[in-house]
């Protein structure tokens, strides 16, 4: 046992005689310093399973655009423009799923049981930085599943690859939001559901979120249904794709296709991307301070 | 660190006060107590006693309702940050990152505590041969024990070199073996100036490791003191206890013993009443040779197994509450050998009492077969806090 009231230096008393550098004394800094240190985490892990991230995220919607942009039209079930309607959907689609999952699966896994989380949250920083650093995370995920999508979109759809270029910037925009608001999605639910409770996001919440976000359908295209048209409005994924198709799909005989308007595309993302960045981050504090 | 704190503890709860939402009852209710530096402390009671919750105010992951708690100077809930710097948690559960190897485990948590990297990569080393896992440091957690989950935690709680560590059940589950290692381990790092602050309900680990302990129950402090001050708390304090053979006793049975007999009553009356005053003895219990049953058979002495038979505060009678008239069974075998009569003797210091005793039992005319200072354990001053038992 030690002696005491022997106050501890600040020099080595454990690690054997590893001299102790200068740290920071800065709370920003420091805070700084382990947000920075934490996405490079991330970023190292998922870098280490790369193929299997890729895999995880792409395969379902590269079969999707398989079948709808190349089998249908192929054997004419389908209008050959399909395909170009068809890739900014898929695009947004990956985009905001490979970010809300980035961070939804861990976070309900760590929350829940594994409590990996807890290293990071007692390192000096705020908490809730941590849950900013998984979605700026996850953002990058959904990017770079989105942007891996243009390469692998030219490869299948061939002569039907047909995106206009004009637009890049606002693409670029799109994109970034689009990952944007998936990623604070996901730390709604990844904050919101139980571990055992993860079968039923996906039936309950995710399916519903892939089949009315004017993935598979332009917009304008549902004037005639009324009623599923203003449904689809209620689903943050319609102004991702709606977007993403105005920046990507090329004029018709000289007119450009009618999408969902662009103030309507920047006020359904802005106000996603707050309320559920909000929420998530409401709900995450209450699950790490007690 | 560096940071200039001006107060000389290490951590300094005062009427701390935790209810979790919709609960009914505090989970901490008015605990105050405080670490020095330099100090193992040790927090000691069943589940559900509020140590964990403790533990939590005092490492920012739990909101006090009331009260104030500091660590180093600095208050939890002013500033949690500053606080974070100071500290390291290992706790009850692995929470290991379970993507990342062994040692990258420590130096991502190093990089995230702002230590530089060329310390990063020196500290990783050193530490994993201080806690016997250099070899295995490029594995992944999942093909770790236990044990040596725990001296990982152990290292990655050091790695950014805190003034206070927490350990919350450090070696609940652990094997005997990893159980030594880790205690060995605390011991090396609290010589070297680290302030401990561990929570158990393994009385012994308390008593190994702990200089000061805090006994609570149901959300409060019943009692903190050094392990010896709280043995101190149990009226009668140590008991003394005497084995004697008396030659007449051993003749009972024999068809012309009878007076021989009567003599050896004799002799261990006026040995009782010997004892009886010698100074400070609050009680004496005689285990006769005829009543073994005095000692209830499922007990087994001071070491022996929890509950077995230990009495109720105040059951048993003036002299020891902890021991009751029969706690220690361990005699019961050797009182059937005819003759030998064992004497309990309780009193605010036993061991001062060994050679009066001895005297005693030479000038009665019997023989001393033996004579045994024994002392109460923790748990017997849990129980005689609580009226129950820790597990």
């Amino acid at each position: 046992m030690a002696t005491t009231s022997q106050a501890p230096t600040d020099t080595t008393f454990a690690a054997g005689g590893v001299p102790q550098g200068a740290r920071p004394t800065s709370h920003a800094r420091l805070a700084l310093n382990a947000f920075f240190a934490i996405l490079q985490r991330d970023i190292v892990v998922t870098g280490r399973d790369l193929i299997a991230f890729l895999a995880q995220v792409l395969l379902q919607p590269l079969f999707f655009l398989f079948i709808f942009g190349k089998v249908l039209p192929g054997i004419g079930l389908t209008s050959a423009g399909f395909g170009a309607l068809l890739l900014p959907g898929i695009v947004g689609l990956t985009t905001v799923m490979a970010a809300m999952q980035g961070v939804a699966l861990p976070m309900v896994l760590d929350l829940g049981f594994a409590r990996e989380i807890d290293d990071r949250l007692l390192a000096p920083m705020p908490d809730v930085l941590v849950a900013v650093e998984k979605v700026i995370f996850a953002t990058l995920r959904g990017l770079i599943a989105g942007g891996v999508m243009f390469p692998l979109a030219v490869w299948i759809l061939g002569d039907q690859y047909n995106v206009r270029s004009d637009r890049i910037l606002v693409l670029l925009v799109m994109l970034v939001l689009a990952s944007l608001v998936g990623a604070c999605i996901g730390l709604f639910l990844g904050t919101s559901v139980r571990p055992e409770q993860i079968g039923l996001m996906f039936s309950l919440i995710l399916t519903p979120l892939l089949f009315t976000g004017c993935t598979y359908y332009p917009w304008a295209g549902l004037d005639s249904l009324k009623w599923f048209q203003i449904l689809t409005l209620f689903n943050p994924l319609t102004y991702a794709d709606e977007g993403i198709r105005y920046a990507m799909v090329p004029p018709i005989h000289g007119h450009d296709i009618t999408t969902l308007g662009l103030q309507w595309v920047f006020l359904g993302l802005g106000v996603s991307i707050v309320v559920f960045f909000a929420l998530g981050t409401r709900t995450f504090l209450r699950r790490v301070v007690s | 660190m560096t940071t200039p704190v001006a107060d000389e503890s290490a951590i300094e709860v005062r009427d701390l006060v935790k209810r979790y939402a919709k609960a009914t009852f505090n989970a901490v209710d008015g605990v105050s107590f405080s670490v020095r530096r330099g100090e193992i402390f040790g927090l000691l009671g069943p589940n559900g006693a509020g140590k964990t919750t403790t533990i939590g105010v005092l490492t920012t992951r739990v909101r006090p309702t009331s009260g104030t708690a500091r660590l180093m100077g600095i208050d939890v809930t002013r500033d949690p940050i500053g606080v974070k710097q100071h500290i390291a948690v290992v706790p009850q559960m692995s929470n290991l990152d379970q993507s990342l190897k062994v040692r990258d485990i420590l130096t991502f948590h190093s990089a995230y505590h702002s230590v530089p990297r060329k310390e990063r990569e020196a500290r990783a080393d050193a530490l994993l041969a201080e806690l016997g896992l250099a070899e295995r440091a490029k594995d992944r957690v999942s093909r770790y024990s236990g044990g040596m989950n725990q001296r990982l935690m152990i290292a990655r709680a050091l790695m950014h070199s805190p003034d206070v560590l927490f350990l919350d059940e450090p070696t609940n589950n652990l094997d005997p073996q990893s159980r030594l290692f880790l205690w060995d381990r605390i011991r090396e790092l609290n010589a070297r100036g680290l302030t401990i602050l561990l929570t158990t309900h393994d009385m012994e680990e308390a008593d190994r490791l702990c200089e000061r302990i805090a006994i609570m129950d149901h959300g409060k402090v019943l009692v903190n003191d050094t392990s010896a001050e709280l043995k101190h708390l149990i009226p009668g304090g140590t008991t003394l206890e005497v084995r004697v053979f008396v030659p007449e006793l051993a003749a009972v049975g024999a068809p012309t013993a009878a007076d021989a007999s009567a003599g050896g009553e004799q002799t261990t009356t006026r040995l009782l009443a010997a004892l009886r005053a010698l100074p400070g003895v609050t009680k004496v219990d005689e285990l006769s040779a005829e009543t073994p049953a005095a000692a209830p058979p499922a007990a087994g002495g001071w070491g022996g197994a929890p509950g077995g038979g230990r009495g109720s505060p105040g059951g048993g009678g003036p002299g020891g509450p902890w021991g009751g008239a029969g706690g220690n069974g361990g005699n019961g075998g050797q009182a059937r050998e005819p003759g030998v009569t064992t004497f309990r003797i309780y009193a605010e210091d036993a061991s001062a009492l060994v050679a009066a005793a001895n005297q005693a039992v030479q000038a009665s005319g019997a023989e001393l077969r033996d004579l045994h200072v024994k002392r109460p354990s923790l748990e017997d001053v849990f129980i005689y806090l609580t009226g129950r038992n820790l597990r």
